[in-house]
This record gives C-alpha cells, sequence and structure tokens, in this order.
C-alpha cells in the first residue's frame, strides 16, 4: 500500500513550505548555500560583538598611540613614536619593574600554597571534603570584597595585623603607606584571593588521576613525599602549567585590589601597568588617552610574549595522560 | 579504628596552621559585620565579638543605597549571562554541527579575543560607549553590558560539550524534517545543560564582580553597581569597620550562594582549559 502522504498531500500551505524546504536540501549545492547562510547568522551575534568591542577598539589603541588628544579625549595631532618614547623614562622602568615584581610574588605563592595544600588533603585523613571546601571558599570573594577586607585589617591605626604585632611585642607596621611595605601587602591580599581558585582547579586534577596508579605506587612501598614528588606532582603538571599560564595573565591585568588599597601609591610603589594606563587615561580628571594607550600596547605585547614563552618552554616539560 | 600515627597529626598541625590565614579573612567579614566600636574601633582590636552588635547591618542601608545597588547588580549581570549564554550556543552550534566557508579561521578569531587583555582595549571601548551617551542615566544599563554580550569561552566549552553527540544525531534529525532550529533547542541545548550550567555560574560570576569597567562608566550613582559601591562605602567609613564589613557581608550572600550551591558547575568550567 502507498503511504498516503505521498499520494494525497494536504494542500495546506505549512506542509508545502516543509516540503520545498526539504527538497532543497536534498539538492545539495543549494542546501550548502542555505547551511553557511544559517551558520552566519548564527555566528552574527558574536562576531558583531567581537568586532565593534575587540577587534576594532584593539585597531583603535594603535591609532591612539600614535596621536595626541584634545581635553575631550579626541584624538588631535599625529605624533608619531612620542608616547613610546616617553615610556624610556625610569618613571616608566619602575613601572614595569613593579608589575613584574607584583606578578612574581602574587602568582608563586598561590601556586605553591595551594599544591602544597591540595597534597596534605590527600594524606587519607578524616574530614578531607570539608577542609578541601574550607580551603576553596576566598573563590567566594570578589577582587572588591576581599580587598574591602584586607584594607580593614591593614588599617594601621585599628586594624587586626597591627594588633597580632603588638600583642606579640612588635611595632606597628604602615602595611600600605610604606613604600617598601605596600607592594608585598597588595601581593599578599592577591595570593589570599587567588588560593580557592588554585586549590579548586588542582584539587580537580587530584579526583582525575586515576586510583590504580596511587594504588599500584603504594604497593610498591611509595608513600608521603616519595608518593607526592614521583607520582601526583608530575600527574598534576597539566593543572601546574595551566595554573600558572592562568594566574600570571590573570596578575597583569590586576587592577581593583590596588585602587582600593593603595591608588598605586605611596609614591608609585603599587603602580602596575595597568594601574598606569588607569591613571593617564582616567584618574583624577587626566584623560592622555595617547600615552595611556601606548602604554596599553605594551601590555598587550608582554602579555602575548608571556603567553608564548609560557607554551613553549613549560609545554615541553608537561606531562599529559 | 586507624591507627594513631605520628605523621597523621603532623599533617593535621600543618593543615590546620595553613587554614589560619586563608580562614581568617573570611572569618573577620561575616563576624566583623555584627561587632560594635567598642570590638573593632580600638587598639587591639578584638577577635571574638564580646556581644552582637546587630545595627551595623540597618546602619549600612543608611550610609549607601545598598539596596539599589543590588537591582543595578543583578540587572546588569543578569543581562551579560542570559546574552552571553544564548551568543554562545547559537555560535558554537555553527561551529560544531554546520559547514562553514572558513570555518577555521573564523573559530581562531573567536579564540584570539581571549588574548585580548580588556585592560588594553578599554579606552577605545569607553571613547565609544560614552560617545553614544551610553553613560547617562539609565543608559547606563546599557553601557554596561554591550561589550560583553559574546563570549568565546562560552563558546569554546559549549562547543565541546556539543562535538560529544554523535554526528548521526544531527543528520537523523535533519533527514526526519527537523530543521536546525529545533534541533537545537529541542534536542541540543536540553540535553547540554550541565555545560549550559557551567557557561551561565562562570560569566555571571565574572560580571557580578566586574570592577574597572563599572568603576570609569557610571556617572550616575543612582547606577552604581554592588562592588564599586562597596569600595565607596570603605573610602567613606574608614572609621568605621564594622559598618565596612556588615556591606561586605551582605554584597557576598549571592556569591557566596552560587559558589556553594554551583560548585560542580564551576569545577567543571574551570577544568575546562585545565583538562584539554
Amino acid at each position: 500500500m502507498p503511504p498516503p502522504r505521498t499520494v494525497n498531500a494536504p494542500p495546506d500551505d505549512r506542509a508545502s513550505t516543509v516540503e520545498s524546504t526539504r527538497s532543497t536540501v536534498r539538492r545539495g549545492k543549494p542546501a550548502r548555500f542555505t547551511e553557511s547562510g544559517l551558520g552566519g547568522l548564527l555566528l552574527l551575534p558574536s562576531v558583531v560583538v567581537f568586532v565593534l568591542f575587540v577587534f576594532w577598539p584593539l585597531g583603535r589603541t594603535l591609532y591612539l598611540s600614535v596621536h595626541g588628544n584634545d581635553l575631550f579625549g579626541a584624538p588631535s595631532v599625529y605624533v608619531g613614536a612620542e608616547h613610546y618614547r616617553e615610556m624610556l623614562s625610569a618613571d616608566f622602568g619602575k613601572v614595569l619593574a613593579t608589575t613584574g615584581l607584583f606578578t612574581l610574588f602574587s602568582v608563586v605563592p598561590a601556586v605553591l600554597g595551594a599544591l602544597f595544600v591540595v597534597l596534605l588533603l590527600e594524606a587519607r585523613i578524616r574530614g578531607v571534603r570539608v577542609l578541601r571546601t574550607a580551603f576553596a571558599l576566598p573563590f567566594a570573594f570578589s577582587v572588591a570584597t576581599a580587598s574591602v577586607v584586607f584594607a580593614v585589617i591593614y588599617n594601621p591605626a585599628i586594624g587586626v595585623a597591627n594588633g597580632v604585632l603588638g600583642s606579640l611585642g612588635i611595632d606597628r607596621v604602615n602595611w600600605l603607606t610604606d613604600p617598601s611595605i605596600a607592594l608585598p601587602a597588595v601581593c599578599a591580599a592577591t595570593v589570599w584571593m587567588n588560593f580557592g581558585y588554585n586549590v579548586l582547579v588542582l584539587s580537580a586534577g587530584v579526583a582525575a588521576i586515576s586510583p590504580e596508579v596511587v594504588e599500584a605506587a603504594r604497593l610498591d612501598g611509595a608513600s608521603g613525599w616519595r608518593l607526592a614528588s614521583r607520582i601526583t606532582v608530575p600527574l598534576l603538571s597539566p593543572q601546574l602549567f595551566f595554573l600558572v599560564v592562568v594566574s600570571t595573565i590573570h596578575a597583569l591585568q590586576s587592577f581593583g585590589q590596588i585602587h582600593i588599597l593603595t591608588k598605586g601609591g605611596p609614591d608609585q610603589a603599587t603602580t602596575t601597568l595597568v594601574y598606569s594606563i588607569y591613571e593617564k587615561a582616567f584618574a583624577f580628571g587626566s584623560s592622555d588617552f595617547g600615552s595611556a594607550s601606548a602604554q596599553a600596547v605594551v601590555l598587550l605585547v608582554v602579555m602575548l610574549g608571556c603567553t608564548a614563552v609560557q607554551f613553549g618552554i613549560l609545554e615541553r616539560r608537561v606531562h599529559y595522560r | 579504628m586507624k591507627k594513631f600515627s605520628l605523621g597523621r597529626v603532623a599533617v593535621y598541625v600543618v593543615l590546620g596552621l595553613a587554614a589560619i590565614p586563608v580562614l581568617f579573612p573570611i572569618y573577620y567579614g561575616f563576624v566583623g559585620a555584627v561587632m560594635g566600636p567598642g570590638d573593632l574601633a580600638t587598639y587591639p582590636p578584638a577577635l571574638v565579638p564580646h556581644e552582637l552588635y546587630w545595627q551595623n547591618i540597618t546602619d549600612v542601608f543608611r550610609s549607601v543605597p545598598l539596596g539599589r545597588f543590588y537591582v543595578n547588580s543583578a540587572i546588569q549581570a543578569g543581562a551579560i549571562t542570559l546574552a552571553q549564554i544564548v551568543t554562545s550556543i547559537l555560535a558554537a552550534y555553527a561551529f560544531a554541527f554546520l559547514r562553514l566557508p572558513a570555518k577555521a579561521v573564523t573559530f581562531a578569531l573567536f579564540l584570539a579575543t581571549l588574548m585580548v587583555p580588556w585592560e588594553a582595549i578599554i579606552i577605545p571601548n569607553y571613547l565609544a560607549i560614552s560617545g553614544w551617551g551610553l553613560a547617562r542615566g539609565g543608559m547606563t544599563y546599557l553601557g554596561l553590558v554591550l561589550p560583553f554580550l559574546a563570549s568565546a569561552f562560552g563558546t569554546f566549552l559549549l562547543r565541546q560539550a556539543f562535538l560529544q553527540f554523535p554526528t548521526e544525531l544531527r543528520d537523523a534529525a535533519v533527514i526526519d524534517g527537523c530543521g536546525h532550529w529545533r534541533l537545537l533547542w529541542r534536542v541540543i541545548v536540553p540535553l547540554s545543560k550541565p555545560s549550559i550550567a557551567a557557561v551561565g555560574v562562570y560569566v555571571f560570576l565574572s560580571a557580578w564582580n566586574q570592577y574597572f569597567w563599572p568603576l570609569i562608566l557610571i556617572r550616575d550613582s543612582d547606577f552604581q553597581t554592588l562592588q564599586i559601591g562597596i569600595s565607596q562605602l570603605n573610602d567613606a567609613e574608614v572609621a568605621q569597620p564594622g559598618l565596612v564589613l556588615a556591606g561586605v557581608a551582605l554584597s557576598l550572600l549571592p556569591t557566596l550562594a552560587v559558589v556553594l550551591f554551583g560548585q560542580r558547575y564551576i569545577v567543571r568550567g574551570l577544568t575546562a582549559g585545565a583538562l584539554r
């Protein structure tokens, strides 16, 4: 019996359009066209956003970096490499050094500290789940809320940090206003902010290690330090690699904690590259968009360079399963 | 029962010591919120409250319009999250299932946006958004969300999830007369809920926690977001840490809830990059 559908197709508009689109789909060439047309349509919203707010501004940053601007920020005259020459100064050298120190001392302690804790949590003790959640809790804090808590703790007159020192008989420290203490103090706050994230990532990595491997190593007599250094850490190297890359990129972009805790001071001691961009372009009614854009280009190059170097050097030493 | 061992005790002791600096700021953020001036504004400051001083919680609403900040942040982060989920689903479907010309190049350009730090392009974006009048009055909401309506991260993560579906599924659906649109929303999306939730949680947290962009864009305090509001509270009430910490504690409740209840989605999102 022939299927009634093909013999007596209902003269219904909807059904016939469905039929016709289906037949174009089957014909091949027009189908490819509609498929890429549909694809273009689906990609359009994202492409529009990326072109308007990523790629065009990227070109615009380069353009602004070689132009002077009027009081309202509109680019005026072409100044060539002027803004880049300005950066060959001791001031900007200090900004770069501060950025490097900030990155080093916020990334390394946070990654090593989290690794240390996660390895200890592997020691088959009771309450591991509770402890792991506790160590991951800083993740719930935003940069702003964490910075404000640290601002209260670092308060020179009534803060807990000096209260603890006082009860130990140590003199008060001006945590955020002493030029030699401010950067370490901001780094310490940043380490705290990143700690929870690092613990989460490394714990997920440990959970993904096959229990048979660990069990086999234990049967062979490995435990404690040997188990950690020979088995767990090498198997965690993808996560460690990922954390170092992501945290470095994150540290280079840090802004909120510096804005809230020190405003780049004292005496520029905590002015990192991103903070310097902010200061030149937006702080105190300053709108030196040209110089700020030239520094933004440096930031871009530094970030791309770091990513490339880290991928180039570290990738080869990483153990992938 | 497990044997008592010196090593086990040592592990507990070391973990306990490590937990102090990690947990203290959290403890202090919440307990300080209900500590009175007698405990906080003295030297040396108390570590444990002598009395519970709930007045901070009500006073903070008198110092800054915290409720208004909450609403603003909810609108800003909610709009960004919804929009990024939708645009990422659409783009991920195209990358995962459709034959497109120059697909690899387009995908590479999407990923390239991840390598451009927002801080390096913030000046032209600021000039454009404020030039279009989107930093004034109610338009501020638009200015806050417009640059963040699409996400290469979300697209990448969802594409990975969509690629898990066998291509036969797509072919069968198309031959059955089920169009791409219905396939996407009736089959693919419902089956990808965990990945979509992971993107949602991640995007919501990063939008809610934004600092640089709202700081420079918002001129009218009626449209201030919670994060900037809290830092302004800190600047205004240096002498009253109890009030400041009350603001911090109240502003933490939504993200704390998201982190506690959405933890598995967070880990999923976090490790999407780590595990490859």
